[in-house]
C-alpha cells in the first residue's frame, strides 16, 4: 500500500487521499478541496509532492500503455505509468529512455513535472526536451492538449512546473536507438576539483554518460577528490542477453539507528570506496541496471539515515568554459568542514541545450548533488550558507529535492517565478509552493 | 488461448488480462463504458495480447449475453476461457430501507452472471473443454449484518457455481469460483485500508494460476480461507452476537 510522504520523509504531511483510475473521468468531482496536489511515487526528496491539509491525487491507477510505435520509438502512456515499466517495454526492442535520473521508480508526470536530467545532460539536455505532447486537466474541468505547438505555454509551463499546472494524464515521449543493454563503463579517480574539471571537460567529448562521485570529507588539497563514472552504450553485444532487462532490489526492512549515519562512520565508508579504485582507470562492461540505477537495488535507502530523515541538497553554479571555481571550491570546502555530509555526493557539468521548461532547473554550469542525514539545525544552518553562495553566483537549487529553501532564494534563483505563477491552477498547491511563495496552509481537511 | 473477459475495466480484470496478454494470447474484452474498455484494450494490446477485440455492453441487459458469448467466439474463432469480473458493492444501510436497490445488487452480482452463465454452459458443454472462471467473494460465505445483500448474492453465485462444476465436469469443463478478500479497487476506494488490503495484482497472479490448475475454488489471498474457516464453524449462537 501506498505511504504518501517524500522520499526524504521529512517534513511528514496528512492528506486526503483520492485516487484516479482513469483518464476519461473527472478527478475533481469527489473532495470538496482546499488544494490539490498529483503525487507520482514520492520520489522527490522534499514537499514539493506534499501537500498538507490538502489532497492528494493518486495517479498510480493511471498505468496503462496508449500507444507504442516500436519503429520511430515513440510511446505513449498515461501519466502514473513509471520508468522501470517503460524500460520492461522498451528495451527487449533496443529503445532506451532518452533521459533518466538516478532512480528508475518514478513516474512519467513526475519526470515532467521536475523536468528531470541525468547523466547525459550534457548530449540530451532535460527530459522536457524529448516530450512531444501531453494532456492536463485543471481543477475548472478544462483539459488542454499540450505541445510546443499547441497551448504552447502551459507546455512549457508544465515541464518543471512542479505538478502546479494541473493534473497531467497522459504523455507522449520519444525515446532512443541503443545497440545493447549494456554499458562500456570506466571508473576514473581524480585527486581534486582541478583534475575533476579537466577530466569532465575530456569525457564530455567522448561519453554519452558522465558522472563523479565525490568523497565530500576529504579537504585541502584533496578537496573533491572522487571517482569518475564514464560510459557509452556497447555496440553490437553478440549473446542472447543484448536487450536484456534487470530489476532487482532487496528491502530494508527497518529504519537504521541514528549512529549509522554518524561522521566517523561515513568518513570511513567514503575514504574505503575512493582507494577501492586504484590510480589506473577500469574499463568494465555494465549492464544498464547497475550502471544507471545503483541505489534502486536499496529497496528503501531513504530509511538508512534514521527517523530523523534525510536532506538532499542539490544546486547548479553556472560557469563559462573552465572560468571561476571558487564558488564551488566554497561550497564543497564548506560541507567537508561540517561533516554532516554522507556517501552519496556526486559532481556533474551540465551542459548547456535549452530545455522548454519554464522553470526548469538544470542550466550549464556544475551540479553537486548530495544526501545529508538531519542532524537537526546544524544541517539547516549549512544549507542556508550554501544557499547565499549560489544566489550570490546566479546559481540555482532544485526544487524536487527541496524541503527547506527560503521563499526569498527560490524568488532569487527562480526569477521567471512570476511569469510561472500566471499558469499555477488556483486550486493547486503544494507544501514547496506555499514555503517559497508565502501562502498560508490550506485550512481544514486532514490537518 | 482465446479468452473472453466480462467486466474487463474492472481493476482485477484488468490485471489478469495483462497476465494473458504477456503470454501472447487473444482476447476479447466486455464492459459498459466505452472510453475506459478503449483504454483497456490499448494496453494491453501493447502488453503483448493479439488479437483484441471488445464489446461495450451493460451487464444488466440479459437479452444481450447470447450475442456477446457469439460474437467473442466469432471474432476468436472459437472459445476456451471465460473470466467474469464484474460486480458491485451495493450500500448495505440503503438496501435495508430500499427494497429496489437490494433487487438491484442481485440482479448484478448474481441475475446477471446466472443468465451468462447459462448461455455460454451449453457452449462449453458442447466442445468438450474450457475454463469458466468468476469472481465471487469472501463475503458469499457467511452472512454478516454489515454487508449481507451483497453476501447473499455473492453466497447465491458460490452455490449456483458448485452445481455448475457439477453439471459440467463431466464434459471436461472447468468451473472456478474466485473468491477474493478485501483488494484495493474502485470499488472499495472508498473505505480505510488496512493490513489485509491486497494489491490487485497479487490476486490477478492466484486468478491466473489457479485457472492453469483448474482449481474449483481458490481464495486470495490464500489466508481467507483459514479466516472463512474459522468463521464459518462458529456457531450461530455466539455469532449472531458479533458485531462483523
Ligand atoms: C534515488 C533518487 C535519485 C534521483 N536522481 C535524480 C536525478 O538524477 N535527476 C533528477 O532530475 N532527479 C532525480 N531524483 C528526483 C526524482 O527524479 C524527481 O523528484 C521525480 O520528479 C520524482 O517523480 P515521482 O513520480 O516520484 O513524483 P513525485 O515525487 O510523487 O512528484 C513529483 C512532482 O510531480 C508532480 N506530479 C506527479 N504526477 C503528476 C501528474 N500526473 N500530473 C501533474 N503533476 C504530477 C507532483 O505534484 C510533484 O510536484 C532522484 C530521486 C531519488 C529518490
Ligand atoms: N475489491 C474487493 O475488495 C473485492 C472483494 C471481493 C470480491 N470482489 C469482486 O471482484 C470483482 C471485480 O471488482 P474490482 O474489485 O476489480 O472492482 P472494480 O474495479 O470497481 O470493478 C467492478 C467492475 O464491474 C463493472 N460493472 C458493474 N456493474 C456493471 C454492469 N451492470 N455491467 C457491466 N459491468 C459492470 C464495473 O464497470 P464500470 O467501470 O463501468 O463501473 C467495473 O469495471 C467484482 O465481482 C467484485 O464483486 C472485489
Amino acid at each position: 500500500m501506498n505511504a504518501y510522504e517524500c522520499w526524504g520523509r521529512y517534513p511528514k504531511a496528512k492528506h486526503q487521499i483520492e485516487p484516479i483510475y482513469w483518464t476519461s473521468e473527472n478527478p475533481f468531482i469527489h473532495s470538496p478541496a482546499t488544494s490539490y496536489l498529483a503525487f507520482g511515487k514520492g520520489r522527490s526528496y522534499g514537499d514539493s509532492c506534499l501537500n498538507d491539509g490538502g489532497v492528494l491525487l493518486d495517479t498510480s491507477g493511471l498505468n496503462r500503455w496508449i500507444h507504442f510505435d516500436d519503429e520511430k520509438g515513440v510511446v505513449r502512456c498515461e501519466a502514473g505509468v513509471s520508468l522501470a515499466e517503460v524500460l520492461r517495454l522498451a528495451v527487449p526492442k533496443g529503445w532506451f529512455l532518452p533521459v533518466t535520473p538516478g532512480t528508475k521508480h518514478i513516474t512519467v508526470a513526475g519526470a515532467i513535472a521536475n523536468d528531470v536530467h541525468g547523466k547525459n545532460h550534457h548530449r540530451a539536455g532535460t527530459f522536457g526536451r524529448h516530450v512531444g505532447q501531453f494532456e492536463i486537466v485543471r481543477s475548472d474541468g478544462t483539459r488542454l492538449l499540450c505541445s510546443p505547438q499547441k497551448n504552447q505555454k502551459y507546455f512549457s509551463a508544465t515541464i518543471g512546473g512542479l505538478g502546479l499546472t494541473g493534473l497531467i494524464l497522459w504523455a507522449e515521449f520519444s525515446l532512443k536507438r541503443i545497440p545493447s543493454s549494456w554499458i562500456q563503463m570506466e571508473t576514473i579517480r581524480f585527486g581534486n576539483l582541478d583534475e575533476f574539471f579537466n577530466l569532465s571537460r575530456d569525457s564530455d567529448e567522448k561519453f554519452e554518460y558522465t558522472l563523479s562521485w565525490i568523497d565530500c570529507f576529504s579537504q585541502g588539497k584533496s578537496l573533491a577528490r572522487g571517482l569518475m563514472m564514464r560510459g557509452n552504450h556497447a555496440e553490437n553485444y553478440p549473446d542472447k542477453k543484448r536487450f536484456s532487462i534487470r530489476d532487482r532490489s532487496i528491502n530494508i526492512p527497518c529504519t537504521a539507528p541514528r549512529w549509522f549515519t554518524h561522521s566517523s562512520i561515513m568518513k570511513g565508508l567514503n575514504v574505503c570506496y575512493f582507494y577501492k579504485q586504484r590510480k589506473k582507470p577500469r574499463v568494465s562492461r555494465v549492464h544498464y541496471d547497475s550502471f544507471f540505477y545503483p541505489l534502486d537495488i536499496l529497496g528503501s535507502y531513504n530509511r538508512l539515515f534514521g527517523r530523523g530523515g534525510l536532506l538532499q541538497y542539490q544546486c547548479v553554479l553556472p560557469f563559462e568554459g573552465h572560468g571561476d571555481l571558487s564558488a564551488i571550491k566554497l561550497i564543497l570546502s564548506r560541507i567537508a568542514k561540517s561533516n554532516l555530509a554522507s556517501m552519496v555526493a556526486v559532481l556533474k557539468v551540465f551542459g548547456n541545450i535549452p530545455s522548454p521548461g519554464m522553470l526548469s532547473f538544470p542550466r550549464k554550469g556544475i551540479t553537486l548533488a548530495l544526501d545529508l542525514p538531519i542532524r537537526g539545525q546544524k544541517t539547516f544552518h549549512l544549507l542556508e550558507e550554501l544557499d547565499a553562495v549560489v544566489g550570490e553566483h546566479h546559481g540555482a537549487v532544485y526544487p524536487a529535492k527541496d524541503a527547506r529553501m527560503s521563499g526569498e532564494n527560490f524568488r532569487r534563483f527562480f526569477p521567471q517565478w512570476k511569469e510561472f505563477r500566471d499558469y499555477v491552477d488556483p486550486n493547486f498547491s503544494s507544501g514547496f509552493w506555499r514555503r517559497v511563495t508565502q501562502e498560508p496552509s490550506p485550512i481544514g481537511l486532514a490537518s | 488461448m482465446r479468452i473472453l473477459i466480462v467486466g474487463a475495466t474492472s481493476a482485477i480484470a484488468q490485471k489478469v488480462a495483462r497476465l494473458f496478454a504477456k503470454a501472447n494470447h487473444s482476447i476479447f474484452l466486455a464492459a459498459r463504458n466505452e472510453k475506459k474498455l478503449v483504454s483497456v484494450a490499448q494496453d494491453i494490446q501493447i502488453h503483448g495480447a493479439h488479437p483484441v477485440h471488445y464489446m461495450t455492453l451493460d451487464m444488466n441487459d440479459f437479452d444481450l449475453h447470447p450475442a456477446l458469448i457469439h460474437q467473442a467466439t466469432q471474432s476468436l474463432g472459437g472459445l476456451d476461457i471465460l473470466l467474469v469480473a464484474h460486480g458491485q458493492l451495493p450500500d448495505q444501510p440503503a438496501c435495508q430501507v430500499n427494497v429496489r436497490e437490494a433487487e438491484q445488487a442481485f440482479k448484478v452480482n448474481f441475475l446477471s452472471v446466472l443468465s451468462l452463465l447459462t448461455h455460454a454452459s451449453h457452449q462449453f458443454q458442447k466442445q468438450g473443454s474450457g475454463t469458466i472462471a468468476v469472481i465471487s467473494s469472501v463475503a458469499g460465505d457467511r452472512g454478516r449484518q454489515s454487508n449481507y445483500i451483497y453476501g447473499s448474492a455473492k453466497g447465491a453465485l458460490n452455490i449456483f457455481l458448485e452445481g455448475l462444476r457439477n453439471r459440467l465436469f463431466p464434459y471436461g469443463v472447468h468451473v472456478l469460483t474466485i473468491k477474493p478478500g478485501y483488494v484495493d479497487t474502485p470499488m472499495t476506494s472508498h473505505l480505510k485500508k488496512n493490513r489485509l488490503f491486497a494489491d490487485p495484482e497479487s490476486v490477478a497472479r492466484d486468478i491466473y494460476k489457479a485457472i492453469q490448475k483448474k482449481k474449483d475454488v481458490v481464495y486470495t489471498p490464500w489466508f481467507w480461507r483459514y479466516i472463512l474457516l474459522g468463521i464459518k464453524l462458529c456457531p450461530e449462537w455466539i455469532f449472531k452476537r458479533t458485531k462483523l
